[in-house]
């Protein structure tokens, strides 16, 4: 095993609280365990009661479970969070003007930064959208970009989420469920808010209405209530107080979409979309597909509806394309890039194969389109079987995966069986593209609660942790 | 609102009432049964009482004969059958869920707990606990749900929608009620004489409808079958009368009328003036259980006409 050091987020090397911990610190060696292990699970009964849980794929049908929540907090210094904003925001500035170039006029790949077949041939650029105009060239109005902090404290871009990132609703869940809990931990610490998220959310959505509309009818669309994100759909629509539509609810009268209202049709103009590409017209993507509303491309490509986020941003999150963004932020912004990418083995090149062939059991291999933690390899976490496993995928289809050296994910003390032990996290801040780029400090921490794992998607048994930025 | 959303909401209501007025009917279905008598007469009552809730054959499918337990059984937990109170209280929970963002959190929260609760009920805890206090616990948790619908949801179409799923299943369930009791009258008995033997009966029904006290209150008198069903046919007044269901249904309607609802206000108006101008005794001229039976016909079609006017339109 390579790694050994990690960057601990609440105490240094030398076992010193660190600064903007010492007053967690404080609080926790003064309160009593009992009262603590009695609002852990005050936590548990009253999450299980607002009903705020996931379904699990794969499991049996409706199955719902709670994501775990832990009761200490991620905290980030102002400065650091400073830092990190910017480097949000360049980067997702950079993503919408790429997303806008390769479907008009493709400047980046004349310009040769970036190989024209990786964009055109890749599974996620969607020719139906070449020459076709969004409202403020927004495509990826709301990003959810996975951050982590390796060994010495640096923060990487593991990816950036454009197609439907989710996880914002336990962001504001964890903090409503932190300051019922622990109401004086609030009165110490000066913890930026992130309440305004959803009117922040509906304010982005309604500046990208189409041309003309003046007062927009804003909707989500969510698959429906057995999709693993519908609570958050739901908490969504009603914290923004839109309709929750599902396709069934809309139809496409000449280029125009309606909901079937119980006082008849009613015009949408901007659906913040919870539903994949795939899925959203059956008419022109997947025909079998039942949550989608035949003709919705037509009436967008008219300019007629707006989507959030927009057809085709998929292109862009890729992970074969995710080694070229450092490039996109010097060539559209004409800066350099504030965050670190993670190096990044293109296995479709035969070098990047050969070095990824054998330096498998220290690196992290991904599958290119894969998501949500599935199809991935962890070396320094596996098997030799499993490795060797994966080798023979790897031959066969090389140009399916992409392989990036093991991170030394920064850990935080989290609350465990055996009582409290760092765990590993990461962070998945929201930033929101409309007239203006706009972010709540912090975001969303997820935590791998198995001893050593590296993976902390909920999906595979990663719990939360509420996420405050200090204020200075 | 859409559509959907409404349908959601209707039967969302309609379920919670369902759960809390089966949880009435077996009520007082049970204390009846406990009265001197033989088993096949408590056999009859059980049938008769399944037969008005249109589920006595789903249950001879299951069982072979009538008994207390396994009717409880098969109206409290049985998972397959669609008029049980865990049904129901799934299918409450079921609607809610879809349409949670439209509710207040307390009212989703409300719906949740309830459900979660009922899962953990089992036949070994009832009959421990006794089947009263969980008649009243499906009772308070309807009354819970009622009292945090109104106390917290925003007066606009979602309430009315959801007042109309409460008081039209109300409508068919209280005429459901009564025609329990009528099943227990003697063949051939003079419904206008109550026997002094039946002054249990009745006040069990009374009971069963939370309307004991106030038949004191408004009558101030002994018990009579002919007042007794005035109190829950005709009276305005009384919560859970036809007469006091209609009226809420016609009113929340009117409220929510679009381009194509007149006739079914129409014809919701009609069967509510019967009842606010209709005299106890010519009903019963015509005969109860005709009349009841026929009432609940037009509770149906007052259903399917609601459901095609706004919740599942044909093609707009």
């Amino acid at each position: 095993m390579a790694i050994t050091k990690f960057f601990n987020e609440m105490t240094a090397d030398d076992g010193s609280v660190r600064a903007h911990y010492a007053g967690y610190a404080a609080w926790l060696s003064e309160t009593p365990a009992d009262r603590i292990a009695r609002k852990r699970a005050e936590a548990d009964s009253l999450f299980h009661r607002y009903g705020i849980t996931f379904a699990v794929y794969g499991e049996e049908s409706g199955t719902e479970r709670l994501i775990p929540f832990d009761i200490i907090p991620r905290i980030i210094p102002a400065q650091e969070w400073k830092d990190l904003e910017a480097g949000l925001r360049q980067r997702v500035k950079a993503l919408n003007c790429f997303i806008h170039d390769i479907y008009h006029d493709q400047e980046i790949l004349k310009a040769g930064h970036i190989p024209a077949e990786q964009v055109l041939n890749n599974a996620q650029y969607r020719p139906e959208m070449q020459g076709v105009n969004v409202p403020c060239d927004i495509y990826a109005a709301i990003a959810g970009v996975d951050v982590v902090r390796a060994g010495a404290g640096e923060f990487y871009v593991l990816e950036d989420n454009l197609r439907v990132p989710s996880g914002v609703s336990y962001m504001l869940e964890d903090r409503r469920m932190m300051m019922r809990l622990f109401p004086e931990l609030f009165a110490r610490h000066r913890v930026a808010p992130v309440e305004h998220y959803p009117d922040m959310l509906l304010h982005t959505l309604r500046s990208l209405a189409p041309v003309g509309v003046t007062d927009p009818t804003v909707v989500v669309l969510t698959p429906g209530a057995f999709n693993s994100a519908y609570f958050e759909h739901a908490f969504l629509a009603q914290q923004m107080g839109v309709e929750l539509v599902e396709g069934q609810d809309l139809f496409v009268r000449d280029d125009q979409v309606f909901m079937r209202t119980t006082q008849g049709p009613r015009r949408v103009d901007v659906i913040y979309r919870r539903v994949d590409d795939d899925f959203l017209d059956p008419k022109y993507f997947r025909k079998d597909s039942m949550l989608g509303v035949p003709g919705l491309l037509d009436a967008y490509r008219a300019g007629r509806v707006t989507l959030s986020n927009a057809i085709g941003t998929g292109v862009a999150d890729d992970k074969s394309i995710y080694p070229y963004v450092p490039e996109m932020i010097r060539f559209y912004l004409g800066e350099e890039p504030i965050l670190n990418n993670v190096p990044t083995y293109m296995c479709r090149k035969p070098e990047d194969l050969a070095y990824t062939l054998a330096h498998l059991p220290e690196l992290v291999v991904k599958e290119v389109h894969g998501a949500g933690g599935y199809g991935m390899l962890v070396g320094p976490a596996s098997t030799t079987e499993q490795i060797e496993t994966f080798r023979k995928y790897l031959i066969a289809n090389p140009e399916k995966y992409i392989a990036q050296p093991t991170l030394a994910l920064s850990n935080c003390p989290t609350f465990v069986e055996s009582g409290i032990a760092p765990r590993h996290l990461d962070l998945r801040p929201f930033v929101l593209s409309g007239t203006e780029v706009q972010m709540v400090p912090g975001g969303l921490t997820r935590v791998a609660l198995r001893e050593g794992s590296l993976v902390v998607n909920s999906s595979q048994g990663g719990g939360t942790k509420d996420t405050w930025v200090l204020e200075a | 609102m859409l559509s959907r959303t409404a349908d959601h909401l209707f039967w969302m209501a309609r379920y919670m009432e369902r759960a809390e007025n089966t949880a009435r009917i077996l009520d007082v279905t049970y204390r009846l049964s406990l009265l001197p008598q033989n088993g096949e007469e408590v056999a009859a009552m059980w049938s008769g009482m399944l037969k008005i809730m249109e589920l006595q054959d789903a249950y001879l499918a299951k069982y072979p004969a009538y008994s207390t337990e396994s009717v409880l059984e098969f109206m409290i937990f049985d998972r397959d059958n669609p008029g049980s109170i865990y049904r129901c209280l799934r299918a409450t929970r079921e609607n809610a869920h879809a349409v949670r963002g439209t509710l207040t959190s307390e009212l989703w929260e409300t719906s949740n707990e309830t459900w979660l609760k009922m899962r953990d009920f089992t036949v070994a805890k009832l009959l421990e606990s006794g089947t009263g206090a969980f008649f009243e616990w499906v009772k308070y948790r309807s009354h819970l749900s009622r009292g945090v619908t109104i106390g917290t949801m925003l007066q606009d179409e979602a309430l009315r929608f959801i007042r109309l799923g409460t008081f039209l299943e109300r409508a068919d369930n209280t005429a459901r009620i009564l025609e329990v009791k009528y099943l227990n009258l003697l063949p051939g008995a003079d419904e206008e004489t109550a026997h002094a033997a039946d002054y249990y009966q009745w006040s069990a029904l009374l009971q069963s409808v939370s309307a004991f006290e106030v038949y004191r209150k408004v009558y101030r008198d002994q018990i009579t079958p002919l007042r007794v069903a005035e109190l829950l046919v005709l009276r305005a007044d009384m919560p859970r009368s036809l007469a006091r269901s209609m009226k809420e249904v016609y009113s929340n309607l009117t409220r929510v009328s679009n381009a194509r609802s007149a006739e079914t206000e129409r014809l919701a108006g009609e069967l509510e003036s019967h009842l606010r101008f209709g005299r106890i005794e010519r009903i019963f001229e015509g005969g109860f259980r005709k009349y009841l039976e026929d009432f609940r016909d037009r509770i149906f079609d007052l259903g399917c006409r609601i459901s095609d006017d706004f919740l599942i339109p044909a093609s707009s």
